[in-house]
């Protein structure tokens, strides 16, 4: 097991590189008659100073960044069993017609009748999403999970109002991703928690508790965050529908029912997706993503306008849209990723798309059965697409799941999620995805394993962990101690 | 398939390890009544050179600024992007990583946030800046819910309507939740109505709004604006155009106390509405408030500098319902393109790109209003947008330019219906006085 | 174990209280401390600003979490604790003496009766701490 050599020794900012003089542009020489700018405006609008940016040539720039680029893991280097982040294989393809001209060099506000290429593109996608999903219609525009999620809240919100009722509670479990309960807060709802049960899924006597009329929403993630199908959730939404409350699924985990069953089969009324996970867009380091959000029929007058509209002749944004919440974006949506999302689904088909599934789930519980003698599993299998073990056994030890993950790191690995869900003790959340192969899933496994040994015969080892990346454990205390956000000259 | 490793045979041998005798057996929880009994109805999987084809057909339908002469505005611009650029963040590394969560295998990405939030700050003239938010309007949303939380609970936001119509969409959208009153101010010949502005400020007002150069392109007296928000005891958020900063003076500098806006003009593709960049920038005493991530430095065990997330508590992963937004990513990519943008073009070039743009736009403007019936609409000092009125139909004269491969600019009608006569026109640094020549030949023979 | 003086109040969300005529002196506990890590920020309330018994005052954070702070007693906060705006790492090394967070001129002191004596908050940590 080779660790991975991140050529420790580049420690530069940018702004150290800097030489007065230096460019890194080439611009032209300006063609029209008045270009001193002391001429045209009155020098009060004029900055006293110039900004104090580098003075870099092209050559500084390209090496100080591909140095940079060498001192991150990626999906395209490491294995990145992420849990509920779906690091699956970004395929070059989807980076390719993102930059096709027609796509990448079309500015928003352009004629409707000059877009038709760009709109139908949005508007099949919408489609397809919907049909993927088992719902109606399809906005495309929130910018990620959270905006999506976002809203999700806001038309339930709209819904309620358009019917005369002004609910002001909605239902999200202790085991939810944490935007559930902020963007609910940001719609201006009370937030209520339910318990998860012994298996890690709703608890239905809380729910049953804390469903009255006052409730707009429960929010649920399908599989939940432990990796687990929640097996009760006709009932669930059955029983949310009876009391006139909305039921909002959080699409994070959809890489694990593609083709086996839907939000909208399942008595969802919302749903959004990741396209960042499902949809293969890339994470970029923490984005961009795109958060498009799906519908049942009767909250399709609520959604974010512009909607894509086809039309007699070609395709149009539709901006009549009198119930609708408004906008969360300027425009109509990540479009660029949206390209890629479309880009992949027309590549994998429904085939393709199935056997996402059927492989992401047939990897987690590969993993889940090669670490479940090694580390305690909180809720046994089988799981779907993600497991979820606890690394109390080893904390016992003076091993936490924080040094499990920084060993990973030395051995070749980007870590699990840890401390995530918050109902598990020293949560690690594993999802492998459907793109790995056997041997990369052994060898995680066999490093899971070594460190497993090494908690009981060399902990030392794990504490010193990471000793191979460009640098060893940092002192986040003094981060946020004596906050230090930006540079300066010294 | 290619982006599946596992052969059938793996795939055997891993569910016997699992001992299940099929793929089935591991579905048992999901509820029979739920299971599709059909595929997904979608169109087949395409192999790649069909993809390939099918995907420039449908580019092939659109107006793309490398064919067509682009003049248009409205918050996104055709300005140059450098070509290395796409080179260093198409980097698998930088490309296909997550969220520097694990800051030790994150400092490439740590660090250009860094890097980022210096410039971003520098730039604006303020404290601190943030790692990005979505777009220049979900920034604005997020300023204006920070105003309302930073002014314990005021709940009225005083906006002037030069702030882009789309951006006061998105903060309408933002501001249900919390229940913030929205009162708008109008301009007087293209600038915020500073005695209007006045009347509408009190103790009851959270942030007063403003942009510069404003949706029309005209500049606007930030520090008056800021000296109204403060006698009121309110915040005054102002979004900026951020390619502008190299020239011209920074809100940070007037008085801003949240700034915002708009960051594609900083080397982020065009992509017909996304993704773009929201930067997002304020004072030292309001850091706690700030949505959004940021990275800050430290050192590690051995002494060496490093740099991590921090200040994370207020953040929807830790603080959940009380964090200060529930922003999840940053758009770190285009945070990035950002980065290497102003990087390239350094201390000299962005001022160039000012100049640049402010003598074309000038002279367009000029130009175009010799046309017999043509006017600038406004007589407030501008940058590098201006608004035309025209003798006749601005849906068709645009529809009439597009013929000769020039896109005129965005018609107001939609965004303002006195406004209904009235052409928006952007005219950036890569426009040349050729282009503009053209344009004015072909824009006066339209309105004949 | 056992860093809990004799002469304090506590409460069962880990705060302390230490009567000093009609004020009581306000803090966090050892354990509260240590299960917090290394605090790094607190937000305290202004002098003048009424607090109720039980109700949350303010809020401490360390790198990865966050407490709501909880009032021992009803009353009005008389003097904040200005040296921990620059000095948070006070709470963790010296809980009850320089960590000392706000002083609270008390408007029912028989409230007092209602919160535990040391014997019962270590009994209350003995049992996990909630």
């Amino acid at each position: 097991m080779r660790a991975y050599d991140n050529k420790p020794g580049y420690d530069k900012l940018i702004f150290e590189l800097s030489s007065p003089g230096r460019i890194g542009y080439s611009l032209p020489a300006a063609d029209v008659p008045t270009s001193d700018p002391a001429k045209i405006l009155p020098s009060k609008h004029f900055r006293a100073t110039p900004p104090a940016l580098p003075e870099v040539s092209e050559v500084d720039v390209v090496r100080h960044y591909s140095r940079l680029s060498q001192m991150n893991y990626g999906v395209d280097t490491h294995f990145y069993p992420l849990g509920s982040c779906t690091m699956k294989y970004n395929p070059k393809i989807n980076e390719d017609m993102a930059r096709v001209p027609g796509f990448a060099r079309l500015h928003p506000l352009i004629p409707d009748a000059h877009a038709q290429g760009a709109l139908q593109l949005m508007w099949e996608l919408g489609r397809d999403l919907a049909e993927i999903a088992g719902l109606d219609a399809v906005s495309l525009q929130p910018a990620a999970g959270a905006q999506g999620e976002l809203a999700g809240v806001l038309m339930i919100r709209a819904y309620h109002l358009d019917r005369g009722e002004r609910r002001t509670k909605v239902l999200v479990p202790d085991s939810a991703h944490g935007t559930n309960p902020a963007s609910t807060a940001i719609a201006g709802y009370r937030v209520i928690q339910l318990k998860s049960d012994a298996e890690g899924g709703v608890d239905l006597l809380d729910l049953e508790r804390n469903l009255d009329e006052e409730v707009a929403a429960l929010m649920v993630t399908v599989p939940n965050t432990v990796g687990l199908f929640e097996p009760r959730i006709l009932e669930i939404s059955e029983l949310c529908h009876a009391k006139g409350a909305q039921v909002y699924m959080d699409g994070a985990n959809l890489n694990a029912v593609l083709g086996i069953t839907r939000p909208g089969d399942l008595g969802f009324d919302v749903c959004h997706f990741n396209l960042h996970k499902t949809f293969t867009t890339p994470h970029g380091g923490g984005g961009p993503g795109a958060g498009p959000v799906g519908v049942k029929a009767h909250l399709e007058p609520f959604l974010p306008t512009p909607v894509v509209a086809k039309t007699e002749d070609g395709y149009e944004l539709d901006w009549k849209r009198p119930k609708s919440i408004g906008k969360l974006q300027a425009f109509w949506g990540n479009f660029a990723m949206l390209v890629r999302a479309y880009t992949y689904i027309r590549t994998m088909g429904p085939d393709g798309l199935r056997a996402v599934s059927d492989n992401a789930i047939l990897n987690a519980n590969y993993l889940m059965k090669r670490l479940e003698p090694h580390y305690d599993l909180p809720h046994p299998g089988p799981c779907m697409h993600e497991c979820v073990f606890s690394a109390r056994r080893q904390k016992k030890l003076g091993v936490s799941a924080m040094d499990v993950a920084k060993r990973l790191l030395d051995l070749g690995f980007y870590a699990p999620s840890t401390y995530f869900p918050l109902v598990v003790e020293e949560a690690l959340m594993i999802e492998p995805t459907e793109t790995e192969s056997k041997e990369t899933l052994d060898a995680f496994c066999d490093a899971m394993i070594q460190i497993a040994r090494e908690a009981e015969s060399n902990p030392k080892i794990i504490h010193d962990a990471p000793l191979t990346t460009s640098v060893r454990r940092l002192d986040q205390t003094l981060a946020a101690r004596q906050p230090n956000l930006r540079w300066t000259p010294r | 398939m290619r982006y599946i490793s596992n052969t059938p045979a793996q795939q055997k041998e891993m569910l016997r390890t699992i001992g299940a005798a099929g793929i089935e057996d591991l579905l048992s929880p999901i509820p029979p009544k739920a299971r599709l009994s059909r595929p997904l109805n979608l169109p087949a999987g395409l192999a790649e050179t069909d993809l390939v084809r099918h995907m420039r057909e449908l580019a092939s339908r659109n107006a793309s600024a490398d064919d067509f002469v682009c003049f248009l505005g409205g918050g996104v611009y055709d300005h140059y992007i450098p070509s290395p650029i796409n080179h260093l963040i198409s980097r698998g590394e930088f490309l296909t990583a997550y969220t520097p969560y694990q800051p030790e295998a994150s400092q490439g990405t740590l660090r250009t946030i860094y890097e980022y939030q210096t410039m971003i700050a520098e730039l604006t003239g303020m404290d601190v800046s943030n790692a990005s938010i979505y777009d220049g309007a979900s920034s604005l949303a997020e300023a204006v819910l920070m105003a309302h939380a930073a002014t314990d609970g005021r709940e009225q936001l005083v906006i002037s309507r030069g702030v882009n119509p789309l951006y006061r969409q998105v903060v309408a959208s933002y501001a249900e939740g919390p229940r913030l009153r929205i009162k708008e101010v109008p301009l007087g010949d293209g600038a915020t109505d500073l005695a209007q502005l006045k009347k509408a400020v009190s103790d009851k007002t959270a942030a007063v709004v403003l942009q510069s150069p404003n949706f029309f392109g005209c500049l606007e007296d930030v520090q008056a604006a800021a000296e109204i928000a403060h006698a009121a005891k309110a915040l005054c958020v102002v979004a900026v155009d951020p390619v502008a900063l190299g020239l011209l003076a920074p809100p940070g500098a007037l008085g801003a106390d949240i700034v915002v806006g708009e960051g594609q003009g900083l080397g982020v593709p065009l992509s017909y509405g996304g993704p773009y960049l929201g930067f997002f920038a304020t004072k030292t005493d309001l850091i706690r408030r700030m949505p959004g991530r940021l990275v800050g430095v430290t050192v590690d065990r051995d002494g060496k500098r490093g740099f991590v997330l921090t200040l994370q508590t207020r953040e929807q992963h830790i603080r959940r319902e009380k964090a200060t937004s529930n922003i999840c990513t940053n758009v770190a990519l285009c945070a990035l393109m950002a980065t290497i943008h102003l990087a390239l073009l350094g201390k000299q070039g962005l001022r160039k790109v000012g100049e640049l743009a402010l003598a074309k736009a000038h002279y367009a403007a000029a130009s175009l209003s010799k046309i017999r019936g043509v006017r600038l609409r406004f007589a407030a000092p501008f940058f590098k947008e201006f608004v035309l009125q025209l003798p006749k139909s601005p849906e068709r004269v645009v529809n009439r330019l597009v013929k000769e491969r020039i896109l005129a600019g965005v018609p107001l009608k939609p965004f303002d219906r006195s406004l209904k006569d009235c052409l928006l026109v952007a005219v950036t640094e890569k426009r040349t006085r050729q282009e503009i020549d053209a344009y004015v030949q072909a824009l006066s023979q339209a309105v004949a | 174990m056992g860093n809990y003086p004799a002469d304090l109040k506590y409460t069962k969300e880990h705060e302390w209280a230490r009567v000093e005529g009609k004020r009581a002196r306000v803090g966090i506990t050892a354990y509260a401390q240590e299960q917090l890590g290394d605090v790094v920020f607190v937000e305290l309330p202004k002098v003048g600003t009424k607090v109720s018994q039980m109700q949350p005052f303010g809020v401490v954070e360390s790198v990865k979490a966050v407490s709501d702070l909880f009032a021992p007693l009803s009353g009005e906060v008389a003097e904040v604790n200005a040296e921990l705006l620059k000095k948070p790492e006070l709470i963790n090394q010296d809980p009850y003496g320089k960590g000392w967070m706000l002083v609270i001129q008390v408007s029912s002191p028989q409230e007092v009766n209602a919160l535990l004596t040391v014997k019962q908050y270590e009994e209350l940590l003995a049992k996990g701490g909630h």
